[in-house]
């Protein structure tokens, strides 16, 4: 487990303030947050490398917060990875165990067992420079693994990859979560790990806005910039049923309701979202093009920078942005019948990995 | 610094490059003829038998092992000093680097009387030593420490900046994985700024061996190339301080050609 309590951070032009939530054992936790929000400051804080102003830090139930950095049970992986240009592959990922006096019979054993687990066995004895962005980032998590820390932190490691390595490097981290490891992910962009995640935080200006389960944080945002940041009000577990043969990709978001998307990455299960701008509401469905008609009741209408918010009920929630002036042709308010209709094409799917 | 081709702007004919290469001309042929006139000036016979002088053999050998001597000695506290002013913002940083420059700017004359004022019998430091029977005017010990104060500036200068070239990111790795602060320079800064360490060792042996205007005042014997040179000239004249200059250069190019060699070799491995 891992516990943040209170952590506050002051910087001449930025502060972190009384930052606390709890990672149980086992759990996968995404920190979510704006380029600026401090996330990456958290991430520095939690292993050690910048002391907190205030607040406590837990691991498995030891304090840490004043313990020196590498021996707090806790790894990082840096996204840039940071190895060791003058070190082959090897001595990179021995460099954590010679610095715990771990003995040379010892040492090998460890990157025998991470090289398998990696598939870099064949890289140990290769310098830096030779590998390529995949390897890398293999090497640099296997360095991470090596002295088996309770807790991994995980500063950006999917931002900077193309779509291959990102698959491959999710399932990874997912594996090394299954055996144990506690991870702290840290991304701006809540696409590229929501897959991965068990429980996520919000961070904002120095600030945790929310925490929760994705589902939660995702469909009932609790304040207005967690909404507009993750941008995804309209979020739902799916469960793929049948694929047409022209590659449209139909599954169940409740049961008994079933939406229509395209992917390029087809899975049996995932998450779906589509940006309420692109909901079009209508008293009418006859002639219209959209695969997705949800039938339901209004049930809130909020004003909103853009427009007015409008939340319909169809067994599921769906959240749409109208204008004044729609709002006012057909008459909506709380009670109405609506059809909510949304676009194939304007649906994302989010494969789990 | 390598300059990529790829940088090269193709502008066709222009006259500011003819005037670029001019000027480059000018100054290579500034450095390169003095040195040239006094190799041709030089009987060979003359520099044949110059090296079978024991006189100037001692005292080339003597610049050389208390040059490569001063530099060493100095490194143990000038590698750490330049780490820390890379790494640690403290009160009078800014302070203490134009001192380390000091150095560079005093007159060397003058830098041989504070030496003096320091470590002549009457000096501060001076009369402790002697009390333990370390004699440091007119003796190695003296010429090293002259050589040591001019060139000092360089390997700092050159250390401190390889130290903060190195992005911090790899000692945090190496901190989150559980290594000492020693640990961290030991195994990660020092390797990888090892290049401009050695560059400035060099720079601070070569300006160790050349010193004359300090040495001179602090240690006229036993003479160190440069002083030898002098003294030639003084009482014989040019033509007889000629044959030790070219011998005392060529034995100096060869030496850097050689370090220049490691360095080089040094790169490929970094």
């Amino acid at each position: 487990m891992l516990r943040i309590d209170q952590v506050t951070k002051e910087l001449h032009n930025f502060s972190l303030r009384e930052i606390t939530f709890t990672v149980k054992g086992n759990d996968y936790f995404l920190l979510l947050g704006p380029s600026g929000s401090g996330k990456s400051l958290l991430l520095q804080i939690i292993s050690g490398l910048v002391k907190p102003d205030k607040g406590r830090i837990f691991v498995d139930g030891k304090e840490v917060t004043h313990a020196p950095v590498g021996k707090r049970n806790i790894g990082i992986l840096f996204q840039h990875y940071a190895l060791f240009p003058h070190l082959n592959v090897f001595d990179n990922i021995a460099y954590g165990l010679r610095r715990k006096s771990v003995s040379k019979h010892a040492i090998t054993q460890r990157i025998n067992e991470l090289s398998d687990i990696l598939s870099i066995g064949h890289l140990l004895n290769r310098p830096i420079h030779n590998l390529s962005g995949g390897e890398m980032q293999r090497v640099a998590l296997a360095r991470t693994l090596a002295p088996k820390p309770l807790v991994i932190l995980l500063d950006e490691p999917l931002s900077a990859i193309d779509a291959k390595l990102h698959q491959e490097l999710s399932s990874l981290l997912r594996q090394i979560n299954r055996q144990g490891h506690i991870v702290v992910h840290v991304t701006h962009n809540f696409n590229e790990a929501i897959s991965l995640a068990k429980h996520v935080a919000i961070i904002n200006n120095g600030k945790i806005e929310q925490t929760g389960s994705a589902l939660e944080v995702f469909q009932n945002p609790r304040s207005e910039f967690v909404a507009s940041f993750t941008g995804a009000k309209n979020f739902f577990r799916v469960q793929q049923q049948e694929i047409s043969s022209h590659g449209l990709v139909y599954g169940e978001i409740h049961p008994g309701l079933t939406i229509a998307y395209y992917t390029e990455q087809p899975s049996e299960k995932g998450y779906i979202s589509f940006p309420e701008s692109s909901v079009v509401l209508t008293s009418n469905i006859e002639n219209q093009s959209a695969l997705n008609v949800f039938n339901g009741r209004i049930i809130d209408i909020f004003a909103r920078q853009q427009g007015y918010e409008v939340a319909i009920d169809c067994e599921i929630r769906i959240f749409a942005i109208v204008t004044y002036e729609s709002l006012a042709r057909l008459k909506l308010s709380p009670g109405n019948k609506i059809y909510a209709m949304v676009k194939a094409n304007a649906v994302k799917f989010i494969p789990e990995s | 610094m390598k300059i990529d081709n790829n940088d090269e702007v193709s502008t066709g004919f222009s006259w500011f490059r003819i005037v670029l290469i001019l000027a480059g001309a000018f100054i290579l042929f500034f450095i390169i003829a003095p040195i040239l006139s006094m190799m041709f000036h030089t009987p060979m016979g003359e520099l044949a038998k110059t090296t079978s002088d024991k006189e100037v053999i001692d005292s080339i050998w003597l610049t050389v092992w208390v040059a490569l001597l001063s530099t060493l000695t100095l490194s143990i506290a000038a590698i750490p000093l330049a780490y820390l002013l890379s790494r640690y913002n403290f009160p009078f940083r800014g302070l203490i680097n134009a001192i380390i420059d000091m150095p560079i700017v005093i007159p060397h004359s003058v830098v041989g009387i504070a030496l003096l004022c320091f470590f002549a019998g009457e000096g501060l430091l001076g009369k402790a030593l002697e009390n333990i029977g370390i004699k440091i005017i007119d003796t190695p010990i003296g010429i090293g420490v002259a050589m040591a104060f001019v060139g000092v500036p360089f390997l700092i200068n050159s250390a401190r900046e390889g130290f903060a070239q190195i992005p911090i990111e790899y000692e945090k790795a190496a901190y989150t994985l559980g290594a000492s602060p020693a640990q961290v320079f030991f195994t990660i800064s020092l390797p990888l700024a090892w290049r401009s360490v050695i560059t400035g060792l060099v720079m601070m042996f070569a300006r160790g061996m050349s010193e004359f205007g300090a040495v001179i005042m602090v240690a006229y014997h036993p003479m160190v190339a440069s002083v030898l040179i002098f003294d030639r000239f003084n009482a014989f004249g040019l033509k007889y301080s000629q044959p030790i200059a070219l011998l005392f250069l060529l034995v100096s190019l060869a030496l850097f050609v050689v370090l220049g060699l490691l360095v080089q070799s040094n790169k490929k491995h970094a």
